[in-house]
Parts: C-alpha cells; structure tokens; sequence
C-alpha cells in the first residue's frame, strides 16, 4: 500500500528507498490521525465544552469561596469541611436520595416489567392498556406532581375519603414524614409509562422457539420466566437500572414541588421555603445544589455537593455495569 | 510544511486548552465596579434606563406604569424601560452576569436578600446620594423599613412601599362567641382562640387560630415581631439562644397547639385550606376566627366579600409586654441601583422619586394596597384609608415595630429558626432550649461560610 501511495506521487523511484518509504508512511499516519480528528472533531468539541470544561470548573470552584461577585478566592479544603462535617442537611439529603434510589429504581423496574409482561399476554384491547399507562408518562412532572399532591391530600383529598370509606388507616402522604417517600414513590410509578415501552419490545424480542423448547422440556410458566425471558431481557433490565439510578440521583421537581404544595408557600410571598417539607424527608442533594448554589451564592459549597453526587453516580453505574458484563461472560 | 503542521496542530491544542483556562476564569471574574458610571442626565441628555421589578397582576403592573409616567413627566430627558414579574433568582443572576440588558434599577421583594445586595456590593451604597440630596433617612423611612434596607451601615437600598402584620377577626364569630374587643394580649388572644373554636369529630367545624408554622402567615419571624425580639448581637452571631424572647415565642406558640387540639389535629385541618393568596383562604371561607395576615388581604376580602363581617386590630402581645400594643412585624419591597448600571445619576433621579416623592408614594400605594414607606406618605391626607387599613399604616408607624434584619446569607438564618419551630411544634425536638442553642451554632456555621 506504501508503494501505491508513492507510486501515485512519482516520489519512490528516483529517491533511496528506505528513507522515503518512512517519510511516506509517517505522512500517512499523520494524515490519518487528522482525518481521525477530524471526524471525531464534533465529539471532542462536545465532550470538551459540556463535560470535561465543566467538570473542571467545578472541581475548581469546589476549592475556592466564591458568590458570584468579584473574583473566586481559594481556599482549600473549607467547602468540604462545612459540607461534610458542619451540615447536617448534607447527610439528611443523601440518605433520601439513597432511599429514593434504593426503593424507587427497584419499583419503577419491577412494576414496568410487570406491566410490560400483563400488556404482551393480553388477547383483547392490548391497545386499550398500552395506552392508558402510557398517557401519565405524558403529564409534565410539575402538573403531575400537583394532580398527585390533590389526590393526595390528608385532608380533603379522594384517596384518603376512600381509605376512610374503607376503614383503612388513612396517611398524611405528603405531610408526614414517614410517608412523603412513599408518596413521591407512588408518583413515579404512577408515570411508569417509558420502562413499559422498553420492556415491552424486549419481551416481544424474546425468540419464541425457545419458550416451544423450555415448554417441550416441561417448564412451567416460572421457569419459562426465569430460563427463557430473564436471559433474553437481562441487558435491558440493566438498561432500565442504570438509568433508573442516573435520573434518581438527579431527583428534584417532584421533590420540591410536593413540598411547596403540601406545605402551602406555593404563592410567592417572599416567604422563605423550607426544602425537604415535612422535616426534611424529601430533601435530596439536587435540591440541596440549588439551594446552595442560588439561593445562598455558595458556589463553592453547591459544587461540592455536585461532585459528591457525581462521584456516586459514577461508582454505582460503573459496578453495576462491571457486575453486568461478569454475568454476561458466564452467560456466555 | 509537515512539521508545521504538527506544531500548528500542537498550537490548537493549547489554544484551546488556554482559551478553556480563560473562560474559566473570565466567567468568574465579571466583578462588580464600586463606583459605576455616571451620565448625562444632569444636564439634560437623554438617558434611558432599566428597571427591573417583580409586579405581575394587571392592576400592579397598571399603577408601576402611571408611576413611571408621572417621574418621565417630571424628568423628560430621563426614560424608563420596566420589565415587569423579574423573580429574585433572575435578579441575582443578572446583577451577577452584567452586561447590556442588566438593570440599573431594580427592585425586589424579598428583604432577606438585602444582606448579599449590599455586602457583595452588588447595589451600591446610596448615602452618598442621599446627602447630596439633602435626605435625611431617619426622618423620612420608618425604622423597620430601613433596618431591612442596609446592611452593617451599608445602605444599599431604600424601602418602595411596605407590607405590614396585624390581627383579622371575624366579627360575626366574635359576637356568637361572646367577645366584645379584640384580645390585646397573649392571654387574652389564647382564651378567645378557645372560644372561636367548635369542634367536629376529630376535626373543627371553626377554628380560633391557626398557630401552625405552616399556617400561611403565621411564621416564626412574624410572630417574634410581637416580642421584639434581636436575631444578631453586636458581635453579629446569632443571639437566638440569649435572648429569651425566642424561647418564649417558641414555647408560646406549642402551648396554643397544645391547647387547640394538638399538632396532629391542627395539621390535619391545615390540609384542607385553600391556597393562601385565593377566595379560598381560610380567614375567608370562615374556617379560622382570626388570622395573622398583612394589609392586603384588606383588598381581598373587600373583593371576595365574605358572608360575615370582619375587623382588622394589631396583632396581641405578650402578657409583661402589654404597653407596647400596636407593634407587629414589618416587611416590604425594597428598591437599589445596580453598581453595574452607567446610568446612576438618571438611577438615582429615579430611586429618588419612587421613594421619596410623597405624592408618588401615596397613588402607588393607593393603586396596590399596600403600606407606604415614608412617614410623610403614612400621614398624608390624599392616603386612602378605612378603620380596616388604618391599623397597618398605624403598625408601620409604631416604633416598636420590628423586622428580620439583613444578613449576609440571606434569609438562611430564618430559614433555620423556621425548622426549629416545625420540630418543636410537631413534638420532634422538646427542648427548646437545646434546640436554640443547636440552631445558633448552625446560624454561625453558615455565616462563617459565607464571609
């Protein structure tokens, strides 16, 4: 290929071979490399302008007490220790995110695969369901979140009526703290209508001989679940967690939108808001960014709560995705 | 040419690397100037200049326009371009970004912001500019108002209109409940909340008063306004768990939860009121007797008209307070120059005239119902008044009068305070004196970080 590359300029026969065999193929590589960058040139861009840049500066303002005004002035390790040591509010955010987490991405998938499973086994109106848990994943977050804070309501709302009706113990939901979490929770699976979707053409992807093999070999419909569909629907499972715990980490409208609304600063009366409404039981760590970040003009102090939400995102995306291809090798 | 290239490939690198270092830095270096421009103004150039403010509702946005005409017709080389529903957030944004479509006015009205406003420089000092102007503020603004407009001797802004507390009853409840006179004092106000208030089942078919810090309007700070109680010492730490008042408010406040029902109870029915700022209000509707509330819930109820009668009185006092009756807690909006703006001779006219124009004070105040902020506006005879808006023009009168002071943190401080009460009233924290001293140490905490 060499020799066709100098053929073409007339350069390998009227100079010592061996040099310029080099030259050419130095030339080459260059050429190459630019062209490389060339069309990796919009990713790099990217990359460098939405990610690294901003990266960059946070672990920099992290450093540095900085409000906006004049220039950021360094100093050290003092953010951290006030985040981690001196506010109590830190820890508090980042036990109800954890618990958001923990309880929701384990909900919201077992409840869409669930759905997703009853949808493809439905004969008649299979149509009908899809659509109906589709449609809330279409209501904006803030609409629903108010919708369900009214439902909601302990006092005057039509699920406790109900409850009540019943004989049923009726909660404070968004009042009480101990049921805040669970109420958000409700929410969410509420708009379970995107996992649904996902699952369900994963499941229709499952080749249907191997449910005729499993079903020959005497399997019963739990066994046709856990031999046949779990296999076939586990990277997507994965798919549903990973991002499951990406967007819960990143967790804030519903949050702060129930607190307002139940807590009743919604007008705005120059009131000051007290996030995290009952006691701090929905306060998580974005919600404790903003705060900090442009409510108080502690960049410094938001950036570190930034960084610490991104260290865990990293970590538990990168073991899950770590645990995920060990699996897939023995599967394999 | 090759090894150019390399070098010129090499040289993009770090210019780009660089050019990333210097966004970095130039982003965080968009600083405020001390002194600002000056213009033209004076000498009868014309100037145009941007006033940011918070107004929203038709009739608001109506009465800030005629403003502006009246100073434009007595200024007319000056112009003012208003931009109206300016939420807080994107005023700090702004004044932190400058540039060309920043305000040079701006107005806010959240007082608790006024600490960062001045310590950060962000509005400029306007002493001088009062001195100038032969103003002098001690004989013109309320001493509430301007406590809530400076900063450590930094008067960075200037109260525009004010909001003030008071008591509102429902007369109709008063007389089937056999009260002939608004309670005065704390004792007084405890026994008739009892009366006002007639249970059902579990719930409440009338409540007295809704002591709940969750309860709208009454708050942690709107309540230690009765006690005249000081957030700060000299020293500028948190004096929450010195001053006595603030265990005494706070216990104050639980002996009437305790004593209307329980917090659980109380919480319960607190869910079923409507939205606060709506006819839905729970004064309006009848479900509470009376209400801590400001003045412009007078228009409100004068709009909704509810089916009973109401009155307006001062909020109580505590029981070995009982001589400073008529005191209650003052808020308001405040109004600055942005120290970015090059317009400040014009920015001041203007400030000057939304302030402390008698006349001008007087029609904004009429045309939004709310209290004006001079003391010649206050006592002016074309202010329009019944006995209902009297008592909040008399309350922002009254030297014991009090308000939240400005802090460097913002409003972080009573956002703290608030969170005690919440603990304290839900039976989450029970003692009090504990709580108070935890919550000073956190208040210092979040200063010192914030210096």
């Amino acid at each position: 290929m060499s020799l066709a590359f100098g053929t073409r300029k007339g350069a390998g026969a009227t100079t010592p071979a061996a040099p310029a065999t080099q030259h050419l193929l130095r030339r080459k590589r260059r050429r190459e490399t630019a062209r490389t960058l060339a069309f990796l040139s919009p990713w790099l861009i990217g990359v460098s302008v939405f990610f690294v840049y901003p990266l960059v500066s946070t672990a920099y303002f992290s450093l540095t007490q900085y409000n906006g005004f004049g220039a950021p002035a360094f100093n050290g390790l003092k953010n951290w220790d006030y985040v981690l040591d001196e506010l109590p509010t830190f820890w508090q955010g980042l036990r109800n995110t954890l618990w958001l987490v923990l309880v929701m991405v384990t909900l919201r998938v077992a409840f869409g695969l669930g759905i997703g499973l009853l949808i493809t086994k439905v004969k008649t109106g299979a149509g009908f369901f899809r659509t109906v848990f589709y449609l809330p994943y279409l209501a904006p977050p803030v609409a629903a979140t108010v919708a369900f804070a009214f439902l909601l309501n302990p006092g005057t709302g039509p699920l406790n009526h109900l409850l009540g009706e019943l004989g049923l113990p009726q909660p404070g939901w968004f009042a009480d703290p101990d049921w805040s979490k669970p109420a958000l929770t409700l929410l969410a699976m509420w708009g379970i209508g995107d996992l649904m979707v996902i699952f369900m053409a994963s499941l229709l992807d499952v080749p249907q001989e191997q449910y005729e093999a499993a079903e020959l070999d005497g399997a019963g419909p739990f066994q046709r679940f856990r031999y046949v569909t779990l296999p076939n629907i586990s990277p997507i499972i994965m798919f549903a967690v990973v991002t499951g715990v990406i967007q819960t980490m990143q967790y804030y409208t519903q949050a702060i939108v129930a607190g307002k609304v139940a807590s009743g600063i919604a007008g705005n009366s120059g009131q000051q808001f007290e996030p995290g409404y009952p006691q701090g039981s929905t306060w998580t760590l974005p919600q404790m960014v903003y705060n900090l970040g442009f409510q108080r003009f502690d960049y410094g102090a938001a950036c570190v709560v930034a960084l610490v939400l991104f260290a865990i995102s990293m970590a538990v995306t990168s073991i899950l995705l770590r645990r995920r291809s060990g699996f897939m090798a023995s599967d394999d | 040419m090759h090894p150019t290239t390399s070098r010129r490939g090499r040289r993009t690198i770090a210019a780009v690397a660089g050019g990333a270092v210097l966004a970095l830095f130039a982003s965080a270096c968009t600083g405020s100037s001390e002194s600002g421009g000056s213009d033209d103004s004076a000498s009868g150039k014309d100037v145009t200049i941007t006033f940011w403010h918070g107004w929203s509702q038709d009739s608001e946005v109506k009465a800030i326009n005629d403003t502006i005409a009246a100073f434009e017709r007595a200024h007319p080389n000056i112009h003012v371009k208003p931009v109206g529903n300016v939420a807080d957030d994107k005023v700090n944004q702004a004044l932190r970004a400058g540039g060309d479509d920043a305000p040079d006015v701006v107005s806010s009205f959240t007082t608790n912001n006024v600490g960062m406003f001045c310590s950060t420089k962000a509005f400029v000092d306007l002493k001088p500019q009062l001195q100038k102007s032969g103003i002098d503020p001690a004989r013109t603004f309320p001493a509430a108002m301007l406590d809530y407009t400076r900063f450590q001797g930094n008067q960075c802004s200037l109260p525009l209109l004010g909001d003030a507390y008071g008591l509102y009853y429902n007369k109709k409840a008063f007389a089937a409940a056999g009260i002939a006179n608004p309670p005065k004092t704390f004792s007084e106000f405890a026994d008739d909340a009892k009366k006002l208030t007639i249970a059902d089942g579990d719930s409440y078919k009338q409540l007295g008063f809704m002591p709940l810090y969750h309860g709208y309007e009454s708050t942690t700070e709107h309540f230690l306004g009765q006690y005249g109680a000081t957030y700060f010492g000299a020293d500028g730490k948190s004096n929450l768990a010195t001053d006595p008042k603030v265990a005494a408010m706070l216990n104050w406040q639980k002996g009437l939860v305790d004593q209307l029902g329980g917090y659980a109870r109380l919480d319960k029915y607190r869910a079923t009121f409507g939205e606060e700022f709506s006819a839905k209000n729970p004064f309006q509707t009848g479900q509470v007797a009376m209400a801590i509330d400001g003045e412009w819930r007078t228009a409100s109820l004068a709009e909704n008209k509810p089916d009973f009668d109401w009155a307006t009185a001062p909020f109580p006092v505590p029981d070995d307070q009982a001589a400073s009756y008529g005191r209650g807690y003052q808020t308001g909006t405040i109004v600055g120059i942005a120290s970015t703006s090059k317009k400040q001779a014009a920015a001041w006219e203007f400030v000057k005239f939304l302030t402390t124009d008698t006349d001008a004070v007087v029609d904004f105040a009429n045309a939004i119902h709310n209290v004006p902020s001079t003391f010649d506006a206050l006592s002016s005879p074309k202010l329009v008044s019944d006995p209902s808006f009297k008592t909040f023009l008399d309350v922002a009168k009254n030297p014991n009068s009090g308000t939240t002071p400005a802090s460097v943190n913002g409003g972080g401080y009573i956002v703290s305070l608030q969170n005690l009460g919440y603990d304290i009233e839900s039976g989450k924290q029970t003692d009090v004196q504990a709580g108070l001293a935890a919550t000073a140490k956190q208040i210092d905490t979040d200063i010192a970080q914030a210096k």
